[in-house]
């Protein structure tokens, strides 16, 4: 039996029964099915799909944000909202969310942008109105989150847009000059006239010179940089190639003259933007994703007002000496210190430490530390330069700036066959010049000649087509590779170190099995903890499969939950107080008639870890394990997974150091981490991975974020980047084979404008369909 | 030969009426949310006001 409107499975017995035979699994999935009944909008539950990966469109208890910080003000006076939308199932959602904010008055646009998964809000008014139209939707089951405005900002994408824009006009070019070439060409055999084909060239000129000079725009910017900072890089000749061979044209169509190669250059420029455009699109799409999934985990802090009320607000915005009050099952958001209560606090995002930490009044707590017990009073203190954040945020840029600026496999062939290039063109003019004594002109036209030969359309496509088709594979699996060279970084990889808390471990702790537990016990209790926002509820629940929550269940903050006579919780509130202690959390379960039962929870390995672990050695990789915990703690899983060489109770200026001497020995590492102490050693690795449920500095530190469960997508993206590579070189020897061929041919004057235009697009599109074979991992 | 002029000029006329038609799409917004533009076209009915 599932619920009738987010489709989670409902207990048999539940009292919110509706007539017509459907079933609620809480009165707020009810309330929102009324809704959409009442709006007419009933259509929806026969449209959608549910799909079981994404968050269930179940209301929760809404999150207080601070809107008015995120509303923008257009110029017209427009107010306009951006949001992450959770729980975004299919087009059905899409068309539901919309026509029900068409259904608020007041509000002039709603509309979701599916690929991004945003919501984009705009009305004129009040900005407290923003309230009720973020109400409407969350009613629905969607969970909203505003979009920070500076994020919003880095998001816009100018560039892609500018590629595109300037992908249009080679486009344009490419096609009418490529008319006006193939009636020249139908001309050599059908005796067209002189001047109707310098009629035709003439026209060639005008489409092919501005579009030159915009389109190539990206490329001769791109060469100038690298000029003015002492390197070259791909883009070096293909500008000199373009301008020079552009330049020549013109000149021989002033001179009336036969050889051109408009065609050539504005399709050279259009291939080569497609290559541009789909990378630029590829990586945007990754990054804007791993946005999406940092935003929809910030969390707001409770801030006690003088006048014991309590205001939530962003994290950014809490001063130093504020008083927060962190629930039970919340994320610390500020660095403090604990004024009152006591509770155990999960630190393994900070520390790596797996066991938790009892805090009392005075201990100092870091944001990110997990609150398992009581409400805790805290006092912040300075979020400047004294926190554990800003000290890794100083080592990570410490880090960063040792790393050094990798070269890319095709900035290292370009550093190689530029020269090598120019040099041939100025011998071939030389040699018909000075030696064969020909016309300057006829000379310099055979040196253009070699240029058009040899203009690197398939050797610039050759890395970029590889690196969209891969990526784009890896970004429908769940990977997000976020930088332009991790690919090749990743590549190199020899020797992977993990970190073990919530990298190698699953992030959340899991229930230990026990034999002696009575079989229903966990049914019972998972029914109880269903209505808990407390990890540990979480993990019971996570581990009873899905079960219906029980109704009516109280929560009694520190203590546990309690649904009339049985109660679910610490071990002062349900349980035995004379059983030995548990090594690590615990809940107990007491029913009336039955002796309590205890379920301990214990951090557990990645269903795949070590299968991954296996697997990496086998294709000859060395694996390490580099932990914050203590070495009690890191044995066992090093032993279980076969690592022999670990470290523990390393802080991260010890991991840094230790990666740091690795990459000193010559090896190429890859560090796997999710911890805010992980945060600098991910920067000081060759290349580096965090799954997505990782501090967000370490997300954003990473160069490849991973989702899911398993440990796998370490093996994947090791294992399509090699395979990436390997099309690279295939792709790169493909087209310097092509100019091996083109060059003497160049060299001896037997180019023509027909030849140099069918041999480039063959050899482009060669290494095109070459590129689709990245795709398998 | 003189009807060559005015096809050229056509052919350009017409391919230049295509590029800016596309740059207008472009400066519009109508190539940010290309999965959502696939799906819309499943739920046709205009939102009630």
């Amino acid at each position: 039996m599932t619920c009738a409107h987010c489709g989670l499975p409902v207990a048999p017995s539940s009292a919110s029964t509706a007539p017509a035979g459907r079933r609620f699994c809480c009165p707020g999935c009810a309330a929102a099915y009324d809704t959409i009944q009442e709006l007419g909008l009933g259509r929806y539950y026969a449209q959608r799909i549910l799909d079981p990966a994404i968050r269930a469109p179940r209301p929760e208890t809404a999150e207080r944000w601070d809107l008015a910080r995120h509303i923008v003000t257009e110029p017209d006076g427009t107010l306009s909202l951006t949001l992450a939308l959770d729980g975004l199932q299919c087009g059905a959602c899409v068309w539901l969310i919309e026509q029900v904010l068409a259904r608020e008055p007041g509000l002039s646009t709603g509309r979701v942008n599916m690929t991004s998964r945003r919501l984009r809000l705009a009305w004129r008014g009040e900005a407290a109105e923003a309230e009720r139209f973020v109400a409407a939707v969350e009613r629905l089951g969607y969970r909203l989150v505003p979009y920070d405005a500076a994020a919003l900002a880095a998001a816009d994408d100018r560039t892609g847009r500018a590629l595109l824009r300037a992908l249009a006009v080679a486009g344009f070019a490419s096609a009418n000059v490529m008319l006006n070439s193939v009636a020249i060409w139908a001309g050599y055999d059908e005796g067209m006239g002189p001047a109707t084909r310098s009629l035709l060239y003439w026209v060639s000129a005008l489409i092919a010179m501005p579009a030159v000079a915009y389109a190539g725009r990206p490329f001769f910017r791109s060469a100038w940089g690298a000029l003015r900072a002492g390197h070259t890089n791909m883009d070096v000749p293909i500008s000199i190639g373009v301008l020079l061979v552009s330049a020549m044209s013109l000149w021989q169509t002033v001179q009336g003259a036969l050889h051109t190669y408009f065609d050539s250059v504005v399709t050279l420029l259009f291939f080569l933007l497609i290559g541009r455009v789909l990378d630029h699109r590829a990586r945007g799409q990754a990054r804007a994703t791993a946005q999406q999934l940092l935003t929809l985990r910030a969390a707001d802090v409770a801030v006690l007002q003088p006048d014991g009320s309590v205001l939530r607000c962003a994290q950014e915005s809490v001063a130093p000496g504020a008083r927060v009050l962190v629930g039970m099952g919340e994320r610390i958001g500020v660095d403090g210190v604990v004024e009152r209560g006591s509770a155990p606090l999960d630190a393994s995002l900070v520390t790596g430490e797996s066991l938790p930490v009892q805090a009392g009044p005075g201990t100092k707590v870091f944001a990110g530390t997990l609150n398992q017990g009581e409400t805790l009073l805290l006092r912040a203190t300075a979020t400047g330069s004294a926190t554990l954040l800003a000290e890794c945020v100083r080592l990570i840029e410490a880090a960063e700036a040792r790393r050094g600026r990798f070269v890319i496999l095709a900035d290292r062939v370009a550093r190689l066959y530029a020269p090598v290039v120019h040099l041939c063109a100025a011998c071939a003019f030389l040699w018909w010049w000075g030696v064969q004594g020909v016309p300057a002109s006829a000379a310099l036209l055979i040196a253009c000649a070699v240029l058009i030969a040899t203009c690197p359309c398939a050797l610039a496509l050759a890395v970029p087509a590889v690196q969209v088709i891969a990526t784009g594979a890896l970004f429908r699996a769940g990977m997000l590779l976020k930088s332009p060279t991790a690919l090749e970084r990743l590549a190199e990889v020899d020797t992977v170190v993990f970190d073990k808390t919530g990298t190698l471990t699953e992030p959340m702790l899991a229930l230990a099995e026990d034999p002696a537990r009575d079989a229903g016990a966990l049914g019972v209790a998972a029914s109880l903890a269903a209505n808990s926002r407390h990890p540990l509820s979480r993990s019971l629940l996570a581990a009873a499969g899905p079960v219906p929550a029980a109704e009516g269940v109280e929560e009694r903050p520190g203590e546990g939950l309690t649904l009339g006579e049985i109660r679910l919780g610490s071990r002062a509130y349900a349980g035995d107080p004379s059983a030995p202690p548990a090594e690590g959390p615990e809940l107990w379960l007491a029913r009336p008639g039955s002796p309590p039962v205890r379920f301990a929870f214990r951090e557990r390995l990645r269903p795949d870890a070590v299968t991954t672990v296996a697997g990496l050695r086998r294709a000859g990789l060395r694996v390490m394990l580099a932990s914050g915990d203590r070495a009690a703690a890191v044995a066992p899983v090093a032993a279980s997974l076969g690592i022999a060489d670990w470290r523990a109770e390393i802080g991260p200026t010890d991991k840094v150091v230790l990666i740091e001497s690795l990459r000193a020995q010559g090896h190429c590492v890859l560090m796997v981490g999710d911890g805010l102490n992980d945060g600098p050693s991910l920067a000081a690795a060759s290349v580096s991975m965090s799954p997505a449920t990782a501090a967000d500095i370490s997300q954003t530190v990473a160069d490849v974020v991973f989702q899911g469960r398993g440990l796998a997508p370490v093996a994947t993206v090791l294992r399509s980047a090699r395979r990436a590579r390997m099309v690279m070189r295939q792709n790169l020897s493909m087209s310097l084979g092509y100019n091996a061929v083109m060059v003497p041919l160049a060299v001896a004057g037997l180019v023509t404008p027909l030849l140099a235009a069918a041999a480039m697009s063959s050899s482009s599109l060669l290494v095109m369909a070459n590129s689709f074979r990245a795709r398998s991992a | 030969m003189t009807i060559m002029i005015y096809l050229i000029g056509l052919s350009l006329v017409l391919g230049g009426a295509g590029l800016v038609f596309f740059l207008w799409c472009l400066r519009s917004g109508q190539y940010d949310d290309l999965e959502g533009a696939a799906n819309r076209i499943l739920f046709d009915d205009p939102p009630e006001k």
